[in-house]
């Protein structure tokens, strides 16, 4: 299955139709302790690189970006209680909505992972 | 920009990955293995925090005819010889240029505790106001900090202090040899926990902090989590909840004003607290996990009623907490309020404090 990321540190993994989407390790890393995700409401609708969702750690509130547009069709309800799985698990267990991709194109815009560890490796 | 300056110990805290970041004109660790876990090893075991930074004066001769005893918000005559006191040095508009602690060291001998970022103004405005030729110097270069906080602070001491140091009760300090040098140990801290803070040479920092990270009961922990130790007992910090436009009245901290004295700033706070205050300190609780930060909007409806002046999420209450200057008609317990900020809204309670009180602080 394909995995994308965005300059914003957002990773999205294409199964079909459907987009799941969450932030990268070194995001996870960045913020530090997380405290809070706020989930979308499922059912929204956003468009590509349009705030999604939001994130607070100890140190500061970040917004999270749609990587790709779509509606949102289910949510990891598991961060509301226990977000620091974010710090624990980013790439995988804290993954935080699925999206019903409107538009596969997109994935265009996003870079691979050799393509985001070399915009890292800038930073 | 002034250069920023360095801590003895900053060394180890490469050494041990800290995040550094500047404070109060320092470069500091912010945090080790990470600010929440940090916070947590303090609140059950025992943390170590570097507070070289912070400001140390010292003060020789007769506290009254020198001047010093009309200098601050309280009598430091009154304080006995081996006890502390907090308060506050306030300008003539009666607003607060620091808060601190005088450690009553002698009869004719006094060290004054200053945060870092004023520590360089606070000397001048102090020295303006005591007699010419008072012996009054600055002697933070020379003098190094650690704080050893909570529960188990004590039992580490005794490991390797003299037992005298155990027997310390809260805001009592006296003066031991430690590695060979004289240094002062105090029964006083700003995380809520039973703890001690050491002053001694700086040249001798680095040794203790060997010592004491010799103990498998010890972790250091940063500025971070210190940051959020304070504010869940609800301790004030500088440069937040206190700046030189903010009264102890206003700021909740009339209990540190002694109006049976003379002190800079006194016809000031008289004149506020006849008229009555327009703005009064607040806690709140907020309905989630989401933290308010310094400068969110306080409101009541649409209308805007005050401003945060620090916030946290409080792992201790797993919701977020803040303090606030508000309108006083929104101060009464258990007022609902929204804290705002862009398109952040959260819904929040006046509370009481602290937010967290089984601390060990007195234990």
């Amino acid at each position: 299955m394909p995995v994308y990321y965005t300059k914003e540190h957002e990773w999205v993994k294409i199964e079909g139709n459907v987009a799941t989407v969450g932030i990268t390790e070194f995001a996870a890393h960045q913020l530090g302790d997380i405290t809070f995700v706020e989930l979308p409401k499922t059912g929204k609708s956003v468009k590509q690189f349009e705030v999604l969702c939001a994130i607070e750690s100890v140190k500061a509130a970040s917004d999270i970006y749609a990587p790709v547009s779509g509606k949102v069709m289910s949510v990891n309800e598991a961060l509301e209680n226990t977000p620091e799985i974010v710090n624990e698990s980013a790439e995988e267990a804290a993954w935080m909505a699925c999206l019903e991709m409107a538009d596969p194109a997109e994935v265009g815009k996003l870079m691979t992972r050799a393509q985001y560890d070399e915009y890292l490796k800038g930073l | 920009m002034e250069q920023l300056r360095d801590t003895p110990l900053i060394d180890r805290h490469q050494g041990l990955h800290a995040l550094i970041a500047p404070f109060g004109g320092w470069n500091m660790p912010i945090q080790y293995e990470g600010i929440i876990a940090e916070h947590r090893w303090c609140r059950e075991q025992a943390a170590l925090f570097d507070i070289c930074h912070m400001g140390e004066f010292l003060y020789r001769g007769d506290l009254v005819a020198g001047g010093l005893e009309g200098v601050f918000t309280f009598s430091v005559a009154s304080i006995p010889v081996g006890r502390s006191r907090y308060g506050f040095l306030l300008n003539e508009a009666g607003c607060i240029i620091d808060d601190l602690i005088v450690f009553r060291i002698a009869e004719n001998e006094a060290m004054i505790v200053v945060n870092a970022a004023t520590a360089g103004n606070d000397f001048a405005v102090i020295g303006s106001r005591l007699q010419p030729g008072a012996d009054f110097t600055d002697i933070s270069a020379a003098t190094g900090k650690l704080d050893l906080q909570g529960p188990l602070a004590r039992e580490v001491m005794l490991r390797f202090f003299p037992a005298e140091v155990g027997a310390l009760p809260y805001f009592k300090f006296m003066k031991t040899t430690i590695l060979g040098c004289e240094a002062i140990v105090s029964r006083t801290g700003y995380t809520g926990e039973l703890g001690y803070e050491v002053f001694l040479p700086a040249a001798k920092v680095v040794e203790l902090w060997d010592l004491f990270c010799s103990d498998l009961r010890v972790k250091p922990a940063g500025l971070g989590a210190r940051d959020l130790l304070r504010l869940e007992v609800g301790y004030s910090l500088y440069g937040n909840d206190l700046d030189e436009t903010i009264t102890p009245l206003e700021a909740g901290l009339e209990a540190f004003v002694n109006f049976d004295k003379e002190f800079v700033g006194k016809d000031a706070l008289l004149k506020q607290r006849a008229a009555g205050l327009n703005r009064v300190k607040i806690a709140f609780r907020v309905g989630s996990r989401r933290s308010p930060r310094h400068y969110y909007s306080v409101c009541v409806g649409d209308e805007t009623v005050g401003t945060v002046t620090s916030g946290a999420f409080s792992p201790m209450l797993g919701c977020g907490i803040g303090l606030a200057l508000v309108d006083p008609k929104c101060a009464a317990l258990g007022s609902e309020l929204t804290v705002c900020h862009e398109n952040v809204t959260m819904s929040a309670a006046v509370c009481e404090l602290p937010f967290y009180g089984g601390g060990s602080l007195r234990s």
